[in-house]
């Protein structure tokens, strides 16, 4: 699994990276979590607010802080 | 486009972009509105063809805006394919205007005349059903 986190690197976009870490993390799931930060590409899935939330290459939420337990149910 | 960081759009304004003098009134309509700083457009297209970061970034949006040029009600309907519905609704041919070949010049009367009803439409608190 692939979770990807889109944001130029605000806050809130550092926070969602941290959560979706610790909810893998918690889970004792594989799963690769990394940052797009390049704008271009955050352009290209469409999203039009960041952060944004995406798995295996599907956008699952735009311009919300998920917590843990809400990632672990999109994930799991 | 993510111009904004972590808040979610107030508005995003979808328009059917039709190839009829109405559609393109319509695609009109919504340019001038988003250069008015009314709102964002984006692409309906993305909607029909189930992008997700599109239909995630509608989902997230506090106001759905859609502009119809006729009643084929292409914008309406592809949102509600998906499962959203537009908060506010112009159809320009309920206006008066008739459907005809776009002749290449633009309508400007027409075109400021749906974007003053979408204002009037956009001031106005949305109506939320209590079940």
């Amino acid at each position: 699994m692939k979770i990807e986190i889109l944001g130029t690197g605000c806050a809130k976009c550092k926070k969602l990276f941290e959560n979706a870490q610790e909810a893998v993390k918690n889970l004792g799931t594989s799963a690769d979590v990394v940052k797009v930060e390049d704008i271009q590409l955050i352009m290209n899935a469409g999203v039009m607010m960041t952060p944004a939330f995406a798995v295996d290459g599907k956008v699952k939420s735009v311009g919300k802080v998920l917590s843990v337990d809400e990632i672990k149910k999109i994930i799991s | 486009m993510a111009e904004e960081c972590c808040s979610p759009s107030e508005i995003l304004i979808f328009t059917c972009s039709g190839s009829s003098n109405v559609g393109q009134v319509a695609n009109q309509a919504a340019v001038d509105l988003q250069q008015e700083g009314i709102g964002k457009m984006l692409c309906l297209a993305g909607i029909g063809g189930h992008v997700s970061g599109m239909i995630a970034s509608a989902q997230s949006a506090k106001r759905l805006v859609g502009i119809d040029g006729c009643s084929v009600a292409c914008t309406k309907k592809t949102m509600e394919h998906v499962g959203l519905s537009l908060t506010d609704y112009v159809l320009i041919t309920a206006l008066g205007y008739e459907k005809g070949p776009y002749s290449g010049t633009m309508d400007k009367k027409a075109v400021d005349k749906i974007k003053d009803e979408m204002k009037k439409q956009i001031v106005k608190p949305i109506k939320i059903e209590v079940k």
